[in-house]
């Protein structure tokens, strides 16, 4: 599972231009997972490779959005990172460095020493996550008790503090979920993944079931959260609209493969794969009112009869024999897009069509 | 197409004529019950009701659409299910192409009897609804012939297997499903969502309506599938001059597809008018402020937010006064008191604000 020592660290290559001082706080790398499914009726298992080669770094203070559409691994990696995959799972390949450790080479029980110290994870749906039959209160407290040395007091304590970071009264934590609102759930999700203090925050879909009111609530919460506690989070999404208001870089992934990572003014603005450029096409905007709107025709593919070549190519407009048979690598695309000296990392795509564009600049993640 | 003249009162909403208003809804209400403990009816305690719907007259063009616009528990659905008769109206009017709904067996209220009725059956042959959920809203059990075929079997159209066949066919293609023959003996768990929404379109299409209510039709859907929806129902709005009854709480999709656009709170229309005075120019402060969180796909446009904070309130206990000014930055004291009327802003632009006009 772990990449031998003494090899050259792409980490070096993903970080910045003006701030080289500024490390990653995670940094994964070509991580791939598959699912096994035992399938009684054939022989043998059957496999879907969920994801393949992907690597993103994620830095303190910031948030990195990963975008796509339903299916295409988002989940998958969280789950991935966190170690928490259903047992059809299997991470194949990859290394996912926290400070430098690397996570995959844990223990289990090591590992769960990291979670919700380390990282937490607003889980998705986190609507229906809450138990029902457990006072909202007693379910934020049980991080607590599991992970800090702290006596029950100390912990109500705490709770009250996280009851009044997120906004509730903490004369509401007595209250089962069903007396709470949606968004106040959603809020009551928040305070039990910053419970232990984590450095990184996942947030799976943390707003796709709220109203755009609510869901304004909740992303201005995550923000002051961020600047207060200097946290990085990871925010998944299947909304281009969110990402852009609040992510400093994103990662868009399809098929289970990262189709480019980068600063989000460079991604949004000078988009450089096919897929990005049509899915931002496709997303109404208020600002842009277009006479039609552009669709892309198909599926994404099925994650256990993958296109042997780019996994977009079925569906992309520009594809060639070439695309059809061979799978692009992900390569910087920087040089010809916007340069903004402010910037962390660079910016990636994984198109053959780059290939002539990126010129002699171009590296790959996996030299 | 019968068109009659509409009576001249309660005209305030529109200027045009019946021949091209499609749907006319004049000061419609829906009150629940809630349902009382037996204690409490025991003691003959004043009963409680949900005011869903408080009051809202709107109207479409022939051949445009209107979006309706706002947070969950504003009201929208129940609008929408009222017009079908999917619900009892509590009070007000529901015109269609000039007729009153006729939503009872009972005889409609004074004033009414000038105005020819048209029955429900009758209403749901030339206005069909679209559904939110592509997953629960096709019966599981029914092929995608049977499903595309039952409205015209409900109706007696198309009697012959032939004629019907032709007819499912033709809906079936126009909705995208192409070569439509291959879908038939498909069931809905075949399809992918994107495809089921299509099947659903399908069905409100095979008869062919001059009304389409569609109720979020691709808020559970991908982006990428949900742009071929809408262009979809654009495209048999434009050709086939469907008018559509577009309900939604996404800003985005609104500039998109509506030609105009009503912005709904706790029950009332609180600005309405062309999509663009309104998106350019809002007058209301709710629609203000849900204009301000739309997330903009563009990072260059970051912007500051109008968050208002807490939740929509409970429709049981709709504030007095404004029913905005408890989460209105703008509220002043009059805003207590006084529950402010629809007024012009300007041509074809209504605002129900004290602190506009």
């Amino acid at each position: 599972m772990q990449t031998p020592a003494g090899m050259p660290s792409p980490v070096s290559r993903l970080v910045g231009l003006a701030e080289p001082q500024q490390t990653p706080l995670l940094s994964v790398r070509h991580l791939s997972t598959d699912f096994v499914s035992l399938d009684k009726t054939k022989k043998g298992a059957e496999i879907a490779h969920a994801l393949e080669d992907v690597s993103f770094d994620v830095y303190p203070h910031q948030t990195l959005g990963l975008v796509g559409e339903s299916g295409c691994g988002k989940t998958t990696t969280l789950m991935s990172v966190m170690r928490l995959l259903p047992a059809a799972g299997r991470i194949i390949a990859g290394e996912v460095l926290l400070d430098g450790v690397d996570l995959l080479g844990l223990s289990e029980r090591e590992m769960r020493r990291y979670r919700w110290k380390e990282l937490a994870m607003i889980f998705q749906g986190a609507m229906n996550a809450l138990n029902p039959v457990i006072p909202v209160g007693d379910q934020i407290r049980e991080p607590i008790l599991l992970h800090e040395l702290m006596d029950r007091q100390d912990a109500d304590r705490r709770v009250d503090e996280l009851l009044d970071l997120v906004g509730i009264a903490k004369s509401r934590k007595n209250l089962y979920p069903h007396q709470y609102s949606g968004g106040m759930r959603q809020r009551a999700m928040i305070a039990m993944a910053l419970a232990c203090q984590p450095r990184l925050l996942f947030a799976d879909e943390p707003t796709t079931a709220l109203d755009v009111m609510i869901q304004a609530q909740v992303l201005d919460l995550l923000k002051h959260i961020q600047a207060e506690l200097g946290l990085a989070i990871v925010l998944v999404t299947h909304d281009l609209g969110v990402i852009a208001e609040v992510c400093d870089s994103v990662v868009v992934m399809y098929g289970g493969v990262v189709a480019e990572y980068g600063p989000i003014d460079a991604v949004y603005n000078a988009p450089r794969h096919p897929y990005t450029q049509l899915l931002l096409e496709a997303f109404p905007d208020l600002n842009r009112p277009a006479e039609t709107l552009a669709s892309i025709p198909g599926t994404p593919p099925r994650l256990n009869d993958l296109p042997p070549g780019c996994r977009f190519g079925p569906r992309c407009p520009q594809c060639s024999e070439h695309c059809s048979q061979k799978k692009p690598e992900l390569v910087e695309v920087t040089g010809t897009a916007i340069r903004q000296p402010s910037f962390l990392q660079h910016h990636w795509a994984a198109c053959h069509l780059l290939a002539g564009v990126a010129g002699p600049a171009a590296l790959k993640v996996s030299d | 197409m019968d068109t009659q003249t509409a009576s001249p009162d309660g005209a305030s909403l529109r200027q045009s004529s019946a021949e091209q208003t499609i749907l006319e809804v004049r000061q419609l209400y829906k009150h629940f019950p809630v349902r009382q403990s037996l204690v409490d009816t025991l003691l003959h305690k004043p009963g409680k009701t949900v005011r869903a719907v408080d009051g809202v007259s709107l109207s479409i063009a022939r051949g445009k659409v209107l979006a309706l616009v706002g947070e969950s528990g504003s009201g929208k659905t129940t609008i929408a299910r009222t017009l079908i008769g999917l619900e009892q109206p509590t009070g007000g009017e529901i015109l269609f192409d000039g007729q009153l709904l006729d939503t009872s067996n009972r005889h409609a209220s004074d004033g009414a009897m000038t105005t020819p009725k048209i029955t429900l059956k009758r209403l749901r042959l030339r206005a069909q609804m679209i559904f939110q959920d592509p997953y629960e809203s096709l019966n599981p059990r029914a092929t995608i012939f049977e499903i595309v075929a039952e409205p015209l079997q409900v109706h007696g159209i198309a009697k012959e297997p032939q004629a019907r066949e032709q007819r499912v066919t033709t809906a079936l293609e126009e909705a995208g499903l192409r070569p439509a023959a291959d879908y038939f003996l498909r069931y809905p768990h075949e399809l992918s969502g994107g495809q089921r929404q299509r099947v659903v379109i399908a069905a409100a299409m095979a008869l062919e309506p001059e009304l389409l209510l569609a109720d979020e039709p691709v808020s559970m859907l991908d982006v990428s599938i949900r742009a071929e929806i809408l262009n979809l129902l654009r495209e048999l709005q434009r050709q086939r001059g469907i008018s559509i009854l577009f309900i939604t709480h996404d800003m985005g999709t609104v500039a998109y597809f509506a030609d105009h656009l009503a912005v709904m709170y706790l029950g009332r229309i609180v600005e309405s008018g062309e999509t663009f005075q309104v998106l350019r120019n809002p007058r209301h402060p709710y629609t203000q402020a849900l204009l301000s969180v739309v997330p903009v796909p563009n990072p260059r446009l970051r912007r500051q937010r109008m968050i208002l904070q807490g939740e929509t309130p409970n429709p049981v206990d709709i504030p007095p006064g404004c029913r905005f000014h408890p989460r209105c930055p703008l509220a002043a004291e009059r805003c207590r008191h006084a529950d402010p009327p629809m007024v012009e802003v300007e041509a074809g632009h209504q605002a129900a604000c004290l602190l506009v006009g």
